[in-house]
């Protein structure tokens, strides 16, 4: 039950039992969540801060949702509009929150490893919300979730990861949770956005043919072209991408088997998903959304409980 | 280890309880059954058996709370949680609580917390199989009481099932 670690930084050292304990009490929460009153008093003497360094809204909401409804206490702390622009110090703003008694420390950072380096100088409990091109981990615990939900089980199902693998954090979580529990990866998309490494690095499949990827997966997991990551030219267009490696309903329906679409948001509607197939039946992308609340209560409740306080 | 009850006694406490249950809740008209994760379902599931002998399974309502969210221990250590499912309202019903061993009150204690987050019940009722006087901590009592016992806190007690333990046994552990 308890889990092998104090933090969640990544999926990369965490093992599989933990990531099945982290799956089968999310199934708890999700029931808590049909509930009349959607809220239970289990962390009511915890204090959580969502610190924020980057944008963000399904992840904050989702998280700020889980400890509310877990009846912890929640601070949010964003980058813009504090003294991190009087050029304060990750580690001194940290510090500096945690002497008003904070018990555990939510963080998106633009810089990799950022939540790392916090898990050892500080005493609280740190879940990462995505670490510049790192990982993501709370993403990839939903994604699994919502394929498990849908599919009964990950073992021995086909997932394609579609689009800017080199920048995502969200592909590189889900690849190391879904190797773990026994799925197969393609990764698929533009040359130029997939790492030469990634096969022997990672053991996935390699395929620059969508409609190839899409013909061979169960489940369809559609990134976003992330513009705010890009400072070179790695495709000529947006347009050409959405030509090349758009999933739109007509592609969906050409490939005789109905495969699941997710995207872990925010989507740009006519690039990577066009709007039929984003909003068909298919989809499952809201179904990811509300099943984050409960794999992020799930979480916070595994870290946090079992535990003395640490102030 | 001492037998409180052997399989023939059980049996006809638990029919006991099932009669005194259907004595004040004449044919468990606006009446919810709820049994108490883990341990308590094996037990609400015979009391469940027996009660069908007399009404209908469909006019039985019965609901399974898992109470792990509302325990007042969470920071000395995590328990297994189980499935919670209470697919009715229980708003103005009466409930009836189920479980298998009273102890300190501390269970009954979260449930009563638990169940108040499905609407407000117009009564609410405890029904044990065992019941350990004198060892409360909590002022909790129960209404039905399958056997009561004298023991200390060094003794244990410990409830077989034959669909979980391959038996049927009350029995005290020193």
């Amino acid at each position: 039950m308890q889990l092998s670690t104090k933090h969640l930084l990544g999926i990369k050292n965490l093992p599989a039992s933990d990531i099945q304990s982290i799956l089968d009490t999310a199934t708890q929460f999700k029931e808590v969540l049909q509930r009349p009153i959607k809220k239970v008093p289990t962390l009511r003497d915890v204090t959580i801060v969502n610190l924020f360094y980057e944008n963000s809204t399904r992840t904050r909401i989702s998280f700020e949702l889980a400890e509310k409804r877990l009846s912890a206490d929640a601070i949010n702390f964003t980058a813009s509009g504090s003294s991190v622009s009087k050029g304060e110090s990750l580690l001194d703003t940290v510090n500096n929150i945690l002497s008003m008694k904070v018990d555990m420390v939510v963080m998106r950072h633009s810089a990799s490893g950022a939540p790392h380096f916090l898990a050892k100088h500080i005493p609280a409990a740190i879940v990462n919300a995505g670490d510049g091109i790192n990982e993501h981990p709370t993403q990839a615990l939903l994604d699994a979730f919502s394929i498990r939900e849908k599919l009964g089980t990950l073992e021995g199902k086909k997932i394609a990861i579609i689009g800017d693998i080199m920048h995502s954090r969200v592909a590189l979580s889900n690849i190391y949770l879904l190797k773990k529990m026994g799925a197969e990866v393609t990764v698929a998309g533009p040359p130029t956005l997939i790492p030469v490494y990634m096969k022997e690095a990672f053991d996935v499949r390699v395929e620059y043919d969508l409609k190839k990827a899409l013909s061979w997966c169960d489940v369809a997991n559609v990134l976003r072209i992330q513009l705010e990551r890009q400072n070179q030219v790695l495709f000529s267009s947006l347009r050409e991408y959405s030509i090349s490696y758009g999933i739109n309903k007509e592609l969906l329906d050409s490939l005789g088997k109905e495969i699941l679409i997710m995207h872990p948001g925010p989507i740009n509607r006519g690039v990577e998903l066009s709007s039929d197939a984003a909003d068909s039946g298919q989809s499952i992308i809201l179904q990811q959304v509300e099943n984050g609340v409960a794999v992020r209560m799930a979480v916070l409740y595994l870290l946090a409980g079992g535990q003395t306080r640490f102030n | 280890m001492k037998t409180i009850l052997n399989e023939q006694q059980l049996a006809i406490t638990i029919q006991r309880l099932s009669n005194q249950l259907l004595e004040n809740h004449l044919e468990l008209k606006n009446t919810i059954l709820i049994g108490i994760q883990p341990r308590g379902i094996y037990f609400s599931e015979r009391v469940i058996r027996e009660l069908s002998k007399q009404i209908s399974l469909g006019n039985i309502s019965y609901g399974k709370l898992d109470i792990t969210f509302y325990r007042d221990d969470v920071r000395q250590g995590l328990h297994t949680i189980n499935r919670t499912d209470i697919l009715f309202s229980i708003e103005n019903k009466n409930v009836i609580l189920i479980d298998d061993v009273l102890y300190t009150g501390r269970t009954i204690r979260a449930a009563l917390d638990a169940l108040l987050d499905f609407g407000r019940p117009s009564k609410v009722e405890l029904c044990v199989l065992i019941d350990r006087r004198f060892s409360r901590q909590l002022p909790i009592q129960p209404d039905y009481v399958g056997k009561a016992i004298d023991s200390i806190i060094s003794q244990k007690v410990k409830v077989f099932w034959k669909e979980k333990d391959g038996k049927d046994e009350v029995t005290l552990i020193e």
